[in-house]
């Protein structure tokens, strides 16, 4: 038996969140007023659950280092939202979303968990049209639904291409009606920089101001970090320029477990790398695959013709073009899921057949979706005959309406018109399933430690499905966290505030301001980008889309090697004690060189290959993933112990008694 | 190309402020603006200096975070954008651009291009949002039919993401766009109906207390707005605010 | 009025519905006005009856001068909280990108307008005022006409007044359409709205300048 205990309640699947909240500890209201809960992040799942536990009674801090909670990386979501609502009726259930959601994430997740999820999930999109979010409507005046991610029913609930966005205005303005009653303080432009434990919990932090750089104290009866997720370890993601590690790395340090660290998704459809200077990448919709189709020349020579400009893809006949998706999995095409997309634009490019100057990247084309969407609008509107250049134009002017935003978006970050030429994509750094290790309660192995959202690894497994980390983030903050902290707190009534002035207040500021000094004097050789872009480049080439144990023993020792160097050769220009970027990327930076060690050390022990994790040694002679149910079929949760390479592994065995586990095929 | 950068350097509130001029060469047209500003950051700290700060995050024209005027103009001289999503290929070797934090009163300047945007928060913070408790029990989603074209209508209001550009652009600094687009949000709704009263008259006063201009109907800010707010709102606002007033 | 006009709002508003009072006065003005380039008999009747008349004199006349008191005085408190909104101002400012210059520009397209009003004074309402109550001539209904043409001799004076109108058309030009905006009405008949606003602003001014330069090449 593992030391790991998920606290999954009895009974059966569909009971166990009724159950549970019928048998947990309450707080009463008038006790609520004086427990203290500090949020880190306030993305959906940070800002649902600060809002929530708020209006609750419970005061509030929340902690961000953009402006304002609303800025928070949740925003740029664009699909959509899956919830079980079943409008469309077309057969979706509870237990359909929990099988996909389940089966999507390569069996990798918590049963219980996933169920709660997807029964929470209505409730979800009830909480949020009641608070005003415009969801997209048909004319009916009833809410619209489209479908998403190689799913077989229409659940996905959306706001044009701006779902996050629409989502997380709606936790705000929950949070300012907090705000507005004096439940919740708002400090912005604050980084918490450690987490601190008295007698084994957590009671409070250590935060900077990152204005004035003061170094604060804040104490709370409970410590949720709801602070995203660590793609940033790339360097280029489609993450935000300051989403960080921090938050879970300084818990994690202080006794949190991390688990599955491996486990990233690449997203199949980002605008490719364009030079050295890139800061950033962009992701196009996947709803884009319904209809481009993805290709690449067949013959070497046009590769290397197009690369160097010698020969345009609209030169290239139907017959010198390879449709490799729709070659390699007839059944799904275009359509497979996002890991698979993911690896075979990989392959290809790999072996020579890359399309832009760089080599990476492949054609997303539009050309057949123009010509069959203008041949049934003629036909459709009367016209027996019409001319190429009439079918192109109805044919676009469909296209327009679908995606028109993300063709403007391409437009003015490559310069060149989608709908007369084919799009550029590759695959990029999007999202990380790993995160903070959470029990059914979701708190950490730190007591009254709490993670909520994507610093979690709870419900997305190996792979996560499209649209479902909205659902995740608001099922955690509105529904699941307000009751399980509730059962912890009610042991802290009569607790009284958490005083700041303790000695473990005194070590762990003292540890934070060491750090900070340390960074200031290091000798002063390289900026912090430097490394970052070093460690990023690390990460992609080894601990990439596909992995080898060669590689990632390179990467370890080259990780290693890599923070030894950073810690002694910096250079952060300015002081510490004003608003200064280089200084809190520095921290950041810091820790992902840590974290980057242990993400490689988690991927050289499963020897095994599962949604995002591809393991070159591990997979049918036809180039699939290739699971080992028999061996790895569980969490790893990762102990520090003083550095990344000692961590500990704790596993958390994966019971299956609702599913029948098997091997994702799209063939 | 090379470039002539004329930027707003201050190192806090309190102190006073300069333009600096930078040369910087090696410029890529495929490059973002913030782009060039970390080319020229990092020239910067190789070289021992302070680099300049601006405010930035997501970088794909969402968050709102950045927040520079470029030439004149927020967010630069393409139209529909944010700064992060304005390429140099709209500049030509040679050029001089100035860059300056948005300007405004309730905006102050916290350090070099960064400007304090918390105004917004506390607009939104004075009833600007429905009062619905999150318990989820509320009815289901599609008990109350909207109307799609005031579906759509609140959707566009609500794209809004509060950069402040409105108010740099507007010669008044008012900050009437940002906050008609909060109040038409839910003014379309029904959801919004119940307080909209006391929504719009708060956000009004608050809005006022924060030492924004008046409106003169410029319509620079809709020019500007890089989602394209309609100034329909602000007509929507102040048709709301007299309701409520004579009530 | 203090409490009233306390917000932002509620001040345009006012701003909006004393100018559309003003834009109606114009067309009012304009319309007697141009009856001196067709009838000078007309001219004068309309003119000794308004001059005479206890409604007009003793209610209109008050609520005329009350709207345009209170829209320059406005005018001045709304520019001069403008101006503090933005404390520190831009090295560089491209307006002309995002909107019109009219717009931009009304507080100095009002202020000629405001320094026209008091040459507009000098030359009618003081002397008509000095007529009727300080020297006290007996009523001559016919007296009108002449010192209108009297007052175009002068191609300064009438040089000021062609400016002067020019400077009413910019102001009326963005001030009219703005109006409707500020009193919250902006639907599909806005275009429609926009467009008579926009005509209204060219032909009322455009018809004031025939008149001055109508008079003053007949004084030739």
């Amino acid at each position: 038996m593992s030391i790991l205990d998920s606290k999954i309640p009895k009974g059966p699947l569909e009971d166990k969140w009724s159950n549970y909240k019928n048998n947990i500890n309450l707080v009463n209201p008038a006790n609520k007023r004086n427990i203290d809960v500090i949020m880190i992040g306030t993305g959906l799942a940070g800002g649902s659950a600060a809002a929530t536990l708020a209006e609750l009674g419970y005061n509030v801090k929340t902690f961000c280092y953009q402006d304002s909670p609303r800025r928070a990386h949740s925003i740029a979501a664009q699909g959509g939202i899956n919830a079980a609502k079943n409008y469309q009726g077309d057969g979706d259930s509870n237990f359909r979303l929990f099988y996909d959601t389940i089966k999507g994430g390569d069996y990798r997740s918590r049963e219980a968990n996933v169920y709660r999820l997807a029964e929470v999930s209505g409730n979800i999109i009830d909480q949020c049209v009641a608070q005003g979010v415009p969801f997209a409507r048909e004319y009916g005046g009833m809410l619209d639904n489209r479908s998403f991610g190689g799913v077989l029913v229409s659940r996905t609930f959306y706001a044009k291409g701006q779902t996050g966005q629409q989502l997380l205005l709606g936790a705000y303005s929950a949070m300012n009606r907090q705000i507005n009653r004096g439940k919740i303080t708002a400090y912005n432009r604050h980084e918490m920089m450690d987490v601190v434990l008295v007698d084994g919990k957590a009671r409070g932090i250590i935060a900077r101001d990152m204005v004035t750089g003061a170094i604060e104290r804040h104490s709370a009866h409970a410590v949720v970090l709801a602070s995203g997720g660590y793609g940033n370890v790339f360097f280029l993601s489609t993450n935000a320029m300051g989403s960080n590690v921090m938050a879970a790395w300084r818990a994690h340090r202080r006794g949190a477990y991390f688990a599955n660290p491996c486990y990233t998704q690449i997203h199949p459809t980002c605008i490719p790398v364009s030079g050295d200077h890139q800061s950033k990448l962009t992701l196009m919709s996947e709803s884009l695959r319904n209809d481009g189709r993805i290709w690449v020349p067949k013959k070497i020579e046009d590769a290397e013709a197009i690369r160097a400009g010698k020969k345009k893809p609209t030169d290239l006949s139907e017959e010198e073009r390879d449709y490799y998706l729709e070659r390699r999995y007839p059944a799904f095409g275009n359509l497979v899921p996002r890991d698979v997309a993911s690896r075979a634009a990989k392959e290809r490019c790999d072996a020579g057949f890359g399309v832009n100057k760089t080599g990476e990247a492949v054609y997303l084309d539009f050309a057949s979706a123009i010509e069959r969407y203008g041949k049934e609008k003629a036909f459709t509107s009367g016209h027996k005959n019409p001319s190429k250049e009439e079918v192109y134009n109805l044919g676009k002017e469909v296209v327009e309406s679908k995606y028109g935003n993300l063709f403007q978006m391409y437009e003015k970050i490559v310069d060149q018109n989608p709908y007369k030429t084919p799009m550029m994509i590759y695959p990029a750094v999007h999202y990380t399933m790993g995160g903070l290790w959470v029990d059914y309660n979701l708190q950490t192995t730190i007591p009254g430690c709490y993670s909520t959202g994507e610093a979690n690894f709870s419900d997305h497994g190996a792979n996560r499905l499209g649209a479902s980390a909205l659902m995740q983030g608001l099922a955690d903050g509105y529904f699941v966290l307000p009751y399980t902290i509730g059962d912890y707190l009610s042991n802290d009534i009569r607790t009284g505030k958490i005083p700041t002035d303790s000695v473990e207040f005194d070590t762990a500021e003292k540890e934070v301001t060491d750090r900070i000094n340390k960074l200031m004097n290091a000798s002063g050789q390289h900026s912090v980008d430097f490394y970052h872009k070093k460690l990023g480049k690390i990460m992609w080439n080894k601990c990439g889309m596909s992995r080898n144990a060669k590689e990632l023993n390179e990467a370890i020792h080259e990780i290693a090697e890599l923070r030894e160097d950073f810690w002694k050769n910096v250079k952060i220009p300015g002081t510490a004690n004003t608003k200064n970027a280089e200084l809190e990327k520095a921290g950041r930076v810091a820790d992902f060189l840590e974290l980057g060690e242990l993400f490689a050390k988690d991927a050289l022990h499963r020897e095994e290959s599962c949604g995002g994790h591809f393991r070159e040694e591990y997979q049918t002679p036809d180039g699939e993933a290739l699971r080992d149910d028999e061996n790895f079929k569980y969490v790893a949760a990762w102990e520090y112990t003083g550095k990344p390479s000692d961590a500990v592994l704790h596993k958390e065995e994966l019971i299956f008694e609702n599913i029948e586990l098997k091997t994702r095929s799209y063939k | 190309m090379k470039l002539t950068l004329k930027i707003w350097r201050q190192e806090n509130a309190e102190t006073k402020g300069k333009m600096v001029d930078y040369i910087i060469d090696g410029i890529d047209g495929d490059m973002s603006f913030l782009e060039m500003l970390d080319v020229l950051n990092e020239d910067l700290v190789n070289k021992g200096e302070q680099p300049v700060e601006f405010d930035h995050d997501c970088r794909e024209g969402i968050c709102g975070s950045c927040s520079l005027q470029i030439n004149g103009e927020p967010h630069g001289p393409d139209k529909l954008i944010t700064t992060c999503q304005l390429h140099m290929r709209t500049f030509k070797d040679g050029d001089t651009i100035v860059i300056e934090p948005f300007r405004a009163k309730a905006f102050p300047v916290i350090k070099d291009l960064i400007v304090d945007r918390t105004a917004f928060d506390r607009i939104q913070q004075a009833y600007g949002y429905i009062s619905v408790n999150t318990s989820g029990n509320t009815i289901d989603a599609n008990s109350i039919p909207i109307e799609k074209e005031n579906a759509d209508d609140s959707f566009n209001a609500a794209t809004c993401i509060g950069c402040g550009a409105c108010v740099a652009a507007c010669k008044n600094a008012s900050a009437m766009l940002f906050t008609s687009a909060k109040v038409s949000q839910f003014a379309l709704l029904p959801q919004g109906e119940v307080e909209a009263d006391r929504r719009v008259l708060a956000m009004v006063e608050q809005m006022d207390k924060e030492g924004f201009g008046n409106c003169s109907n410029t319509g620079a800010c809709e020019i500007e707005c890089p989602k394209g707010i309609s100034l329909e709102n602000i007509a929507r606002m102040n048709r709301e605010y007299l309701k409520a007033s004579v009530k | 009025m203090g409490g009233l006009l306390k917000s932002s709002v509620a001040k345009k508003f006012a701003m909006a519905l004393s100018g559309l009072f003003l834009v109606l006065f114009l067309a009012q003005h304009f319309t007697i006005n141009f009856t001196s380039v067709i009838s000078p008999d007309v001219f004068n009747e309309i003119s000794h009856f308004m001059g005479t008349n206890f409604l007009v004199q003793a209610i209109l006349q008050p609520i005329l001068i009350f709207g345009v008191v209170f829209h320059f005085v406005m005018g001045f408190v709304l520019e001069i909280q403008n101006r503090n909104a933005r404390t520190k101002s831009y090295v560089r400012y491209n307006g002309s990108a995002n909107s019109s210059w009219m717009s931009r520009n009304m507080i100095y397209s009002g202020a000629v307008v405001l320094a026209f009003l008091g040459l507009h004074f000098y030359d009618f309402w003081v002397p008509e005022l000095v007529h009727k109550y300080i020297e006290s001539h007996p009523e001559d209904p016919t007296r009108y006409y002449g010192e209108l043409v009297a007052k175009f001799v002068s191609p300064v004076r009438t040089g000021l007044y062609v400016i002067s109108f020019v400077f009413l058309m910019l102001h009326l030009l963005h001030g009219f359409s703005s109006s409707f905006q500020s009193m919250g009405v902006n639907n599909k008949y806005s275009e429609g709205i926009r467009k008579f606003t926009v005509g209204y602003a060219i032909i009322i001014p455009l018809g004031f300048i025939f008149i001055a330069l109508f008079h003053y090449i007949n004084n030739l």
